[in-house]
């Protein structure tokens, strides 16, 4: 009973459809005034929006996610100086997003860097999770958790067919699994290896910086994990948030930043060996 | 082989999506072919003209097929369709790929009218019927309907040469616009791709030309092959020196992703790419270029330019290769590549097969049921001994046989009978 009274307080469309039986002639106007403007935009995608009567109960929520998105503006810094390489993060996004924990998938995983006269190696065994010790050397070692950049100009978003892929107002790309069609052109376009084709749902995948976390107040899974404190999630917009304070104070950067992506992932002494 | 990201150990576009431009290329060169004798009036491609529609067609219907099998969700392939994004590249593709498509079976429809009325008239039983509906009742075969006719083919055939080049050039702008990718991302992509395509298409009509001559033991025009081994190799050259100029300016650049580029096609596919690609250019480049030399036989000349449009075939299959899983193996840390496994069933070497294939059974049904063959006169001669031999040896007299004629002979047998009929009329 409170779920009813709760939907008609929140959908408008309700009550239209409830005079839509009251009053013949608004059916008879709505209607024409519908198909009128489903014969001038059926092409760009207005069909399906009057078809599709789940697209008209989502524009009628649209009100309750702008106030969700009001004054936020979502960041997160990586700081390779203090990652240890634990994969906790890579262990804990799995579980929290039900990531298949066998398949070589990944939401996030942790790269190792270790720097010889030789050259640089690199390597990720199962996003980190099977990192063998390295003895302590003299050589330059360090790890870099790599994540979802959320970039302010996505690649992804722009290539997406059907546009199943968006950019929320507070920042955050997410896909919509019930929308996209899995024809993986996300994947190709996104120039950190970010998204991949999620071996159960067939549609396409990536961090969400734990979107259904956020929304409700909380951190990130591997934010919250990370017991170094290398990952840290906060709102661009609060100018007292622990973020914002040392992105305005340290020298940050994106990654791949001359793909004019506008990562919003800023790492805290990131090497110029970093791919 | 170095560092890849972790989600890359996938390799997420396979064979069904380096069938795709292979076939798109094959039907924007095929309809080309058929364009330069019906817009540019090249009257030594006529014998081909009806053959490249037709051939256009059968592998048009096949090209979606890849794409639609290989969607993670294809039940939701029309949403494309619904719902396109305009940022996308590969949003349109419904659309032209549909546009192409009418104007096509249009093509097709306005150039077999005058037979689709014949064939309705003398055939009997549920052919007959098919026939008609066919006609969609358009029964005028006077010169001024014909006259009409042939015009609106002149003008389809104008729309459909930018049609073919903006299907072909578009799939290579999907790869070309891929900036994360330093083995697509190039603004010569498309024009690449669109040259490539003519090259195929050229090289496919020859082959099937070739072949079909053969099986109909008709002799072969040995002009139209040779203004096909012309057009080939003008077309070889211009596709040659883009890709080859593409490489060049990346190595001469040598900007960050070249080690990468370098790497890819001297140590993970050198075979397809030297071996294949290049060297299959090479070979048709010299091939014929000598098969037009005047002490060239006929017979030899034929051979030369039926090898080098196997040869381009071939090349330009490992070319789409080279290019679609070819880019993604390229790691985009740049510092590795993935490795390719070629499956067998899920979207691997058997359905690439049948994909590969099923355009020629296509093909095959369609020229019975609308044959192309434009030489009548001496196929009439032959198949009119031969339709007597054959009612002979069943001891059938009379016209009554006429619809047991085996479909290839159709056309001579219609020709024979609507001849009759129409002296009859007058």
């Amino acid at each position: 009973m409170k779920e009813e009274t709760l939907k008609v307080k929140t959908s408008n469309k309700a009550v239209e459809e409830h005079m839509k039986k009251v009053v013949p002639r608004r059916v008879f106007l709505t209607t024409a005034c519908k198909m009128l403007a489903a014969g001038i935009l059926a092409p760009m995608g207005s069909l399906a929006a009057i078809l599709n009567s789940s697209f008209a109960g989502e524009s009628g929520e649209t009100s309750d996610w702008t106030r969700v998105w009001a004054g936020k503006e979502w960041g997160f810094i990586v700081d390779t100086e203090k990652c240890i390489g634990c994969a906790r993060c890579v262990d804990a996004c799995k579980q929290e997003n039900q990531v298949p924990p066998d398949k070589e998938v990944f939401r996030t995983w942790v790269e190792r860097y270790v720097e010889t006269t030789q050259g640089v190696s690199i390597d990720s065994p199962n996003g980190g999770l099977d990192f063998e010790p390295l003895a302590e050397t003299e050589e330059k070692q360090f790890f870099v958790p790599k994540l979802c950049n959320q970039c302010e100009n996505p690649p992804c978003v722009q290539v997406c067919p059907v546009s199943a892929t968006y950019r929320t107002g507070d920042g955050v790309i997410l896909v919509d699994g019930k929308r996209c069609v899995g024809c993986r052109y996300c994947i190709q376009a996104c120039p950190y290896g970010a998204r991949f084709m999620h071996p159960k749902t067939h549609v396409a995948d990536k961090c969400t910086w734990c979107y259904h976390r956020i929304a409700k107040g909380m951190r990130p899974a591997c934010v919250t994990v990370c017991p170094v404190g290398a990952r840290k999630f906060g709102n661009l917009r609060d100018l007292k948030d622990p973020v914002t304070q040392i992105i305005r104070k340290e020298r940050v950067r994106g990654l791949k930043t001359d793909m004019g992506t506008k990562p919003q992932v800023f790492y805290l002494g990131l090497d110029e060996v970093v791919v | 082989m170095g560092y890849v990201f972790p989600n890359e150990l996938e390799i997420n576009w396979g064979l069904f999506i380096v069938l795709y431009p292979y076939l798109t290329g094959l039907v924007a060169g095929a309809f080309i072919v058929s364009s330069l004798y019906h817009v540019f009036r090249i009257s030594s491609l006529k014998p081909v003209s009806r053959l490249a529609l037709i051939a256009a067609l059968a592998v048009l219907l096949v090209a979606p097929m890849t794409l639609i099998s290989h969607l993670g969700q294809p039940l939701r392939a029309l949403n494309m369709l619904w719902t396109p994004s305009p940022t996308s590249a590969m949003a349109g593709f419904g659309y032209i790929y549909s546009f192409y498509l009418i104007i096509v079976l249009l093509e097709i429809w306005f150039m077999y009218r005058k037979d689709l009325v014949k064939f309705a008239a003398i055939k009997d039983g549920w052919t007959g019927k098919f026939y008609n509906l066919l006609t969609l009742g358009a029964k005028d075969v006077s010169e001024k309907a014909l006259h009409i006719d042939h015009k609106v083919v002149g003008i389809l055939a104008i729309i459909g040469i930018p049609s073919a080049a903006f299907l072909h050039g578009y799939v290579g702008f999907i790869f070309g616009a891929i900036k994360a990718n330093p083995w697509w991302s190039t603004p010569l992509m498309p024009v690449i791709f669109l040259l490539s395509a003519i090259v195929s298409g050229i090289a496919l009509l020859i082959v099937i030309f070739e072949v079909t001559c053969w099986i109909r033991r008709v002799k072969i025009d040995f002009e139209c092959m040779m203004a096909m081994n012309k057009y080939l190799w003008v077309f070889l050259i211009l596709a040659f020196v883009l890709e080859i100029l593409e490489i060049i300016f990346i190595g001469y650049e040598g900007k960050e992703e070249w080690p990468a580029i370098k790497g890819l096609i001297f140590e993970v596919i050198p075979v397809t790419f030297f071996g294949v690609q290049i060297a299959g250019m090479v070979l048709a480049f010299f091939l014929l270029l000598a098969s037009r030399k005047k002490n060239i036989s006929q017979f030899a000349a034929r051979i030369m330019t039926f090898v080098s449009g196997g040869a381009i075939l071939l090349s330009v299959l490992a070319m789409r290769f080279n290019v679609v899983i070819g880019g993604q193996l390229v790691s985009k840390s740049l510092v590795g590549y993935t490795k390719f496994h070629i499956p067998i069933w899920e979207e691997g070497i058997i359905p690439t097969l049948i994909f590969l294939v099923l355009p020629f059974v296509l093909m095959t049904i369609m020229v019975k049921l609308l044959p192309p063959w434009l030489d009548e006169e001496p196929l009439a001669a032959v198949t009119v001994k031969r339709r007597r031999d054959f009612q002979a040896a069943r001891g059938i007299e009379g016209e009554g046989a006429a619809e047991e004629i085996p479909t290839l002979w159709g056309r001579a047998a219609s020709t024979l009978v609507f001849g009759k009929i129409f002296k009859e009329v007058e």
